[in-house]
């Protein structure tokens, strides 16, 4: 039972066409690696996701209910309820930068006031100590290396128990150094069965990680599949031609 | 040149402080707040509503504020039919110019701070489920407040200075009762002590924002 379903997603900035008409599945427990060239549209597409873009045509459902159906939008009441089954990682972190790392951590569950203050203080050390981060609670962002803040923001949006987690290139603005911390505290989510799509130019990560990949390139899905087999023996030569030059930088 | 003349000469100044720092008080307790709405108003979606505050904001920012000053205490009472109800104490009149003129500059300020926010804290915002007002007031103002504030310390020690602009409006302040001696005593001496008094004054004025800054530094 997919607990993502995209059909015939469309949008445009202007008049270009970003995304041309996407279609595809997420099964719970999914790691979906989505790779392609600059500019092909992968952030478009999962920023879409969770209602940071909006579309202009197609269907998105979550968890069976839908977001969007045929370029009309869910209520805003549905909408937010929606999209709080996703969580979202960002390349450049987007900590609050004047909070403490436990405020960034307990800030959102806070507002949404639907726990006792104890229990979010009882998951924020739990989900502080799972990244690793338990002695720099009470440090502010600025202190902390690229690597240590993206494990903040992977566990700030833990936080709020989400179903899904979208990244979007979460290591592509850190020193190459400090990739493997982050990479480490997402392979652990995978073994949890934690449901992910993550856009990356990571192929090791997406090799050995992904239950599956998705290659894109302008605006389409060009092909996807079992990542074993669509990194070893592409059917298109638009994904061959791209994997030769990732593999090769 | 005695002790003693120069407490009988320091009394009244001081005195004259006193209402300086009033004016100051009221100017900067208020106008911080309408500076902050006018940003917001000339952000807002509604043409009309950010037309009139960027309009508002421009005049204020465009004319001196001691026209401003003259035309409260002098201009409004010569208006025809209402001019009788605006004749206000000169005291008020002034702290109304000031406000109105010091917003549209915080007003400025302020929307420096704003843009100076990453969109990216509004859509962290936003996949955390959190809801606009809670954005607003949690996220994006304190961030705003903490980039404004060397801007707002600039402004507000300016502030201390324009309250001299009192003067031409006979409001009696400290560089009234300065002059005043000056005048009558043949001796630049109160013009020293006033420039003490308010160096004194930006002084402890500017510690104040210091200590602000490095208790908001987030590091
Ligand atoms: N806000 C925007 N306004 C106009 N064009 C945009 C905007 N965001 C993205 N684009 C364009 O959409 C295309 C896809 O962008 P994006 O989804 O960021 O690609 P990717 O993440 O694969 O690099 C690019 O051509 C980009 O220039
Ligand atoms: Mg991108």
């Amino acid at each position: 039972m997919s607990i993502i379903t995209v059909s015939n997603l469309k949008k445009s900035y202007g008049d270009l066409e970003v995304l041309k008409g996407i279609n595809f599945n997420v099964d719970k427990n999914d790691v979906v690696a989505i790779i392609g060239p600059s500019g092909s549209g992968k952030s478009t597409m999962l920023r879409s996701l969770i209602h940071l873009e909006e579309i202009n045509d197609g269907t998105i459902s979550i968890d069976g209910q839908e977001l969007v159906k045929n370029g009309v939008y869910a209520k805003a009441h549905d909408l937010k309820q929606i999209t709080s089954k996703m969580g979202m990682v960002f390349q450049h972190f987007n900590l609050f930068p004047h909070l403490t790392v436990k405020e960034n951590l307990e800030i959102a569950p806070k507002m949404a006031k639907k726990e006792a203050i104890k229990v979010i203080q009882q998951r924020s050390e739990e989900l502080l100590h799972k990244v690793g981060l338990t002695s720099w609670a009470k440090s502010y962002p600025a202190k902390l290396s690229g690597g240590q803040k993206q494990r903040v923001a992977i566990a700030r949006a833990l936080m709020m128990d989400p179903e899904i987690l979208l990244f979007d290139e979460p290591t592509s603005a850190l020193d190459p150094e400090l990739t493997g911390e982050v990479l480490q505290v997402m392979k652990d989510l995978a073994q949890e069965k934690m449901t992910m799509i993550v856009v990356t130019h990571e192929m090791g990560f997406a090799k050995e990680v992904a239950t599956k990949a998705i290659f894109m390139d302008n605006g389409e899905i060009v092909e996807s599949g079992e990542p074993g087999a669509l990194f070893t023996n592409p059917q298109f030569d638009r994904t061959k031609a791209f994997l030769q030059r990732s593999l090769s930088s | 040149m005695s002790f003693d003349y120069i407490l009988s000469v320091l009394k009244p100044m001081l005195e004259g402080a006193q209402v300086t720092i009033l004016l100051f008080l009221i100017a900067i307790v208020i106008s911080i707040p309408f500076g902050f709405l006018l940003t917001l108003a000339s952000r807002s979606n509604i043409r009309m509503i950010s037309w009139m505050a960027q309009g508002y904001i421009y005049i204020m920012r465009g004319t001196p504020l001691l026209l401003q000053l003259l035309f409260i205490c002098f201009g409004l009472p010569m208006l025809p039919v209402v001019g009788e109800y605006l004749v206000l104490d000169r005291f008020v009149a002034a702290c109304l110019g000031f406000i109105l003129n010091y917003a549209a500059y915080f007003a400025e300020i302020f929307r420096g701070g704003l843009l100076s926010i990453d969109k990216g804290q509004y859509e962290a915002s936003q996949v955390l489920g959190m809801n606009r007002w809670q954005t607003l007031t949690r996220i994006i103002i304190p961030q705003m407040f903490r980039v404004a504030l060397p801007a707002v310390a600039n402004e507000s020690v300016t502030l201390v200075k324009d309250t001299a602009l009192l003067y031409a409006v006979a409001v009696p302040e400290l560089l009234h009762f300065a002059q005043t001696a000056v005048n009558r005593d043949f001796t630049i001496l109160p013009f020293f002590l006033a420039a003490i008094i308010y160096l004194l004054m930006t002084l402890i004025l500017s510690l104040f924002f210091k200590f602000l800054e490095r208790r908001f530094k987030f590091e």
